[in-house]
C-alpha cells in the first residue's frame, strides 16, 4: 500500500467543530487523480500511538495540486481528529494513502439524490464538481441541526443544487415525501450518522427502491473496548490488545504482515480466520456474511471478550 | 532499442512469423506438467528483462501488422469496440494510462507532452501525431478508448464497478477466443463467465471478483489464459466462426505443427482513478506448436499437458476435433525427461 | 405450471420464480395470456396493490376479463410483442422510484419487457419475472443479428441470414435474447436433426 509524503498547506476552521486541511506535493508534483466520493488514510504520530483515520477528499478530482480533507473534532473518540485539529502545524509532512473509493457514484444513474447528516457532506463535495461537469442531474439535501453547522456551503461551487435542512429553525428533511417524487433511476446516497442512515435506508426499501439504488457510507471508526489476549497460530506469538487499540494495530505494532485496506470494516482485505474462540467475538464490520461470523473475524474494528482469542496471522 | 516490426497478415495468406528472439520471449503458460484453474494473479509489476512481462504494455515486432488487422475487423464489423454511455471517463482514463506507460517505458517509439490539459502524442511507429484537449471529446477523431486502443496491441475490457460487481460496459474485442462483446456488454462478472465450464462450482469466480474488486492504483494485477487456434488468426470471434471455423478442420500429420497455433492472453488489472473503472487488456501472443517444440521443455510439457486435459475443458478451449493430431505430434518431443518448474525456457 | 430452469443453469440464464408481492409505490404488471394467470395469484396474495398497479395484456385472449375484474387502475391491451416497445414507454414515461414490475408468460414477453424497461432506468431488483406457457425463446443470431421471435426448435433457420443455428443457454438482458450460433460452420450442410426445445 503505497503512501504519499504531503505537506500540510493550509488548516482553516469552516465550523466551530470542523476545519479544513490542505496537504500538497513538497516539491509541487501533480498529485494522482480520484473519483469523487474517495477518501485517504492519514496517519497521525502522537507519540507513542500511530493513528491512521479515513478522510473523504472534500476536493475538486480536476485540482491536481492538492488533497484536501475535512475533519470534525470528536472528543469522546481514540484522538485522530484531536490530533489534526491541536497537533497539526502548517508545513508538516504527513503520510497521506493513495486514494481509494468504496462511496462511487453510480454512473448509470438518472439523477443522484445526495443526502447529508452534518459533517457527511464531505464526500458530496468532491462529487458534484464531477458531476456537474458530466451534466448529470443531481441534487443535494445538506441537514444539520444548527445554523452555524453548515460548514461546507462556502465549497459548494456557484450553482450547485443543494436544499438546506436546518433541524433547530424548524425546517427538517422530509425524507417520504423527497423519495416519493424521485423519477425512474434515480440513485440514493446518504452520508450521516448510523441513525439517519438507517432510517433512509428503511424509507427508501419500504417505498419500493430496491437495494442497488440505495448507497450509503459511514466510517466505522473502531471504537475503544475492553483488552483481550489474541494468539497468533501462524506465528506463534500472544499479543495482549489495548483498550485503545483496534486488533489489526496490535498486529502491526507487533510486526505480524496483514492485509488492509479502508480499515473501518468495509472492504474486507484484512479478513482473517478464526482457529479458535474461548469468549465471544464483537463483530463491528459491514463486511462478513452472517454464517461467516463463527469463523472469521474482520480486525481492523472487531474486537473480543473472553479468556483467549486464536486467529490465523 | 530498436525494434523492426514485421509485414505480415493474421488471415488470408497468413504469413504471420514469429522470429527467434521471439518465441524465445513466448508467454508460456503452463509451470507445470498439468493444468488446472486457479486464480493465478500476481503482481503486474515488472518481469526478467526482455520478457513480455516487463513493461506495462508490452510492444513487439507483430504491433504494426496487428494495428492492420484490428483496422480491417473494425472496418467489417464496427460493432466489436463498443461503449455504453456512462464509460466515456473510463475511456480517457484508459487513454491517459496508455500514453504516459508507453512513452515512459517506450521514448523511442512514443512520446507525450502535456501543457495542463491540452495534450500533443506522437505514435512513431503508425505515423500519427495528434493535438487533443483531455477530457474534451470534440477534439478526437472518435471516442478515446477507441483512439488509444486503435494503437495498442490487444483486446480491452473497460469493467464499471457498481453494486459489488464488475460490468463489461465498454470494450475494443478484435483478437477474442471466441466470445461476442455485442452480445456480452452489460454483463456483470458471473454473467459473461457463464459459458466456462467448471469454474462455477469451484468458487473461482468468486473469490476473482473479491480480489479484482480491491485493486488499487497502485498495484495492477496480471495472470496467463490460453487457449488454441488454427491458424495465426486473430479475429476468431462468433461472428465470423463461418469464416475460420472450416479451417478447424483443415489440419493433417502434415501441417499441424505449422498450422496449430497455442494463443495465450497476458491478462492485466488496473483500476482507473477518475471513473474508478477496472481496465482489463487481454493482450494475444501467438506461436505454433512446432516453434515451441524448438525449445525443449516446452516440447515435453505441451504434451503432457494437452494429452491428459480433461475432455470438458479440451471443448471449451475449442480444439478438442483436433486433439488426437495434436498429442500425436507433441509425443515425438516428449522423450519422458522431467521438466524444471515454472514457465521460462531453461 | 411455473418451469423450473435445466440444472445446473449457468449464470447467465434468467432465474424465474413465482412472483411475491413486495412493497412499491405503485406496480406495472405485463403479461401474456399463460401469465395472466399469474398475475391472478399475485393479486390475491397482495391484497390492495392492484389500485395501484398498471396492466399491460398482450394477446391475452379470454383472460382480460378476468383481469379486469380485479379493478387495476389502468389496463391496456396490446395485440403482440412488437407493440410492447411503445406500450411500455408510455406506461414508464411518468414513472417515480418505487415502481416495481411484475412479469408473467413466454420467456421472449419477459426478455423484451425486462430489457426495455432497463433501458428507461428501472433498476434490475425492482422487476420480477414468472415464466409461464411455451419454452419457446426470443433469439439473436450472432453473425447478422437478426432477433427471431418464438423459436421452438434447436437448431433454427436464421430468418435475417438464413444460417442453421444452435440455440445457446447463454442470455443477455441487455438484448433479451438468447444467443444462437451457426451450428455447422465447421462441417458445412452437416446439421442435426432439430428437436423441440424443451427446457
Amino acid at each position: 500500500m503505497t503512501s504519499l509524503q504531503l505537506k500540510l498547506t493550509r488548516k482553516d476552521p469552516l465550523s466551530p467543530r470542523i476545519t479544513r486541511f490542505r496537504f500538497e506535493h513538497p516539491r509541487a508534483a501533480e498529485l494522482p487523480a480520484f473519483s469523487g466520493g474517495a477518501h485517504v488514510m492519514v496517519e497521525m504520530r502522537d507519540g507513542e500511538r500511530l493513528h491512521r483515520n479515513a478522510y473523504s477528499l472534500i476536493s475538486d478530482p480536476s485540482d491536481r495540486t492538492g488533497y484536501e480533507i475535512a475533519v470534525q473534532r470528536e472528543d469522546g473518540g481514540r484522538g485522530g481528529s484531536r490530533f489534526m485539529h491541536g497537533q497539526t502545524r502548517i508545513g508538516m509532512v504527513m503520510n497521506i494513502g493513495l486514494p481509494v473509493n468504496l462511496f462511487a457514484l453510480d454512473l448509470t444513474a438518472r439523477k443522484h439524490l445526495l443526502i447529508a447528516g452534518g459533517v457527511g457532506v464531505t464526500p458530496f463535495l468532491a462529487q458534484i464538481p464531477q458531476l456537474a461537469r458530466l451534466g448529470a442531474a443531481y441534487e443535494l439535501h445538506y441537514a444539520v441541526r444548527r445554523r452555524e453547522e453548515l460548514a461546507a456551503l462556502p465549497l459548494l461551487p456557484a450553482g450547485a443544487a443543494v436544499h438546506v435542512h436546518v433541524g433547530a429553525e424548524g425546517r427538517r428533511l422530509d425524507l417520504a415525501a423527497l423519495l416519493a417524487a424521485q423519477p425512474l433511476g434515480t440513485h440514493l446516497y446518504v452520508c450521516a450518522s448510523e441513525r439517519m442512515i438507517r432510517a433512509a435506508r428503511e424509507t427508501a426499501l419500504a417505498q419500493g427502491w430496491p437495494q442497488e439504488a440505495v448507497h450509503s457510507e459511514q466510517f466505522l471508526a473502531p471504537a475503544p473496548g475492553e483488552p483481550f489476549e489474541v494468539h497468533c497460530a501462524a506465528s506463534d506469538r500472544t499479543l495482549s490488545v489495548g483498550a485503545e487499540q483496534s486488533l489489526l494495530e496490535a498486529l502491526e505494532a507487533a510486526g505480524i504482515e496483514t492485509p488492509w485496506l479502508c480499515r473501518g470494516g468495509a472492504c474486507g482485505q484484512c479478513e482473517t480466520a478464526v482457529l479458535a474462540c474461548d469468549g465471544s467475538i464483537e463483530h463491528r464490520d459491514h463486511w462478513l456474511e452472517p454464517a461467516e461470523r463463527a469463523s472469521r473475524i474482520m480486525p481492523c474494528v472487531s474486537r473480543f471478550r473472553g479468556r483467549l482469542l486464536t486467529i490465523d496471522r | 532499442m530498436t525494434m523492426t516490426f514485421n509485414s505480415e497478415t493474421f488471415r488470408g495468406d497468413y504469413s504471420y512469423r514469429n522470429s527467434p528472439a521471439a518465441i524465445r520471449r513466448f508467454p508460456f503458460p503452463f509451470d507445470r506438467d498439468s493444468y488446472m484453474y486457479s486464480v493465478n494473479m500476481e503482481p503486474h509489476r515488472g518481469g526478467p528483462a526482455g520478457s513480455v512481462f516487463e513493461r506495462r504494455f508490452d510492444v513487439d515486432e507483430h504491433y504494426i501488422a496487428e494495428m492492420e488487422d484490428r483496422a480491417i475487423t473494425l472496418s467489417r464489423d464496427p460493432g466489436r469496440c463498443q461503449s455504453l454511455p456512462h464509460m466515456t471517463l473510463a475511456g480517457w482514463d484508459l487513454l491517459e494510462l496508455i500514453m504516459r506507460s508507453k512513452a515512459e517505458d517506450y521514448p523511442e517509439l512514443f512520446e507525450l507532452h502535456r501543457d495542463g490539459d491540452r495534450w500533443h502524442w506522437t505514435n512513431r511507429p503508425l505515423g500519427i501525431e495528434d493535438s487533443f484537449t483531455f477530457l474534451d471529446d470534440a477534439t478526437l477523431p472518435c471516442g478515446p478508448m477507441e483512439y488509444i486502443t486503435r494503437q495498442t496491441q490487444g483486446d480491452f475490457a473497460l469493467l464499471d464497478q457498481r453494486d459489488g460487481n464488475l460490468w463489461m460496459d465498454a470494450g475494443m474485442v478484435t483478437s477474442q477466443a471466441d466470445w461476442s462483446l455485442d452480445f456480452d456488454i452489460g454483463m456483470n462478472f458471473f454473467e459473461w463467465h457463464a459459458p466456462v465450464p467448471r469454474a462455477a462450482e469451484m468458487g473461482i469466480f468468486q473469490r476473482a471478483l473479491k480480489f479484482l474488486l480491491n485493486i488499487g492504483q497502485d498495484n495492477p494485477a496480471r495472470r496467463l489464459n490460453w487457449t488454441m487456434t488454427v491458424n495465426p488468426r486473430l479475429d476468431t470471434s462468433p461472428e465470423t466462426y463461418p469464416e475460420w471455423g472450416p479451417e478447424k478442420r483443415m489440419l493433417t500429420r502434415g501441417n499441424v505443427g505449422e498450422r496449430q497455433f497455442l494463443r495465450v492472453e497476458l491478462q492485466s488489472f488496473w483500476r482507473l482513478p477518475r471513473s474508478n473503472a477496472l481496465a482489463f487488456p487481454i493482450r494475444c501472443y501467438l506461436c505454433s506448436l512446432q516453434d515451441l517444440a524448438t525449445v525443449p521443455k516446452w516440447g515435453r510439457r505441451l504434451h503432457r499437458v494437452i494429452r491428459d486435459l480433461p475432455e470438458d475443458l479440451a471443448a471449451y478451449k475449442g480444439f478438442a476435433v483436433n486433439r488426437r493430431l495434436i498429442v500425436d505430434y507433441l509425443a515425438g518431443f516428449d522423450d519422458g525427461l522431467p521438466t524444471s518448474p515454472g514457465i521460462f525456457p531453461d | 405450471m411455473t418451469t423450473v430452469p435445466p440444472s445446473p443453469a449457468i449464470a447467465s440464464r434468467p432465474r424465474h420464480a413465482p412472483l411475491v408481492p413486495r412493497p412499491c409505490g405503485a406496480a406495472l404488471m405485463v403479461a401474456d395470456q399463460a401469465g395472466a394467470a399469474a398475475l391472478l395469484t399475485l393479486a390475491g396474495a397482495a391484497p390492495g396493490i392492484m389500485s395501484r398497479t398498471t396492466v399491460l395484456l398482450c394477446a391475452a385472449g379470454g383472460m382480460a376479463g378476468a383481469i379486469r375484474a380485479q379493478n387495476p387502475a389502468r389496463l391496456v391491451q396490446i395485440a403482440s410483442t412488437a407493440e410492447l416497445p411503445a406500450a411500455l414507454d408510455a406506461a414508464l414515461r411518468d414513472a417515480r422510484m418505487g415502481l416495481h414490475m411484475f412479469l408473467a408468460g413466454s420467456e421472449g414477453l419477459i426478455g423484451q419487457a425486462r430489457a426495455i424497461a432497463m433501458a428507461a432506468g428501472l433498476p434490475a431488483g425492482a422487476i420480477q419475472s414468472e415464466h409461464r406457457g411455451t419454452m419457446a425463446r426470443r433469439m439473436q443470431c450472432v453473425h447478422c443479428k437478426t432477433i427471431a421471435e418464438e423459436v421452438a426448435t434447436d437448431p433454427y433457420d436464421c430468418p435475417g441470414c438464413g444460417r442453421a443455428l444452435f440455440v445457446r443457454d447463454h442470455f443477455s438482458r441487455r438484448i433479451g435474447a438468447f444467443q444462437g450460433v451457426c451450428v455447422d460452420a465447421e462441417t458445412p450442410g452437416e446439421r442435426p436433426r432439430p428437436v423441440e426445445i424443451r427446457a
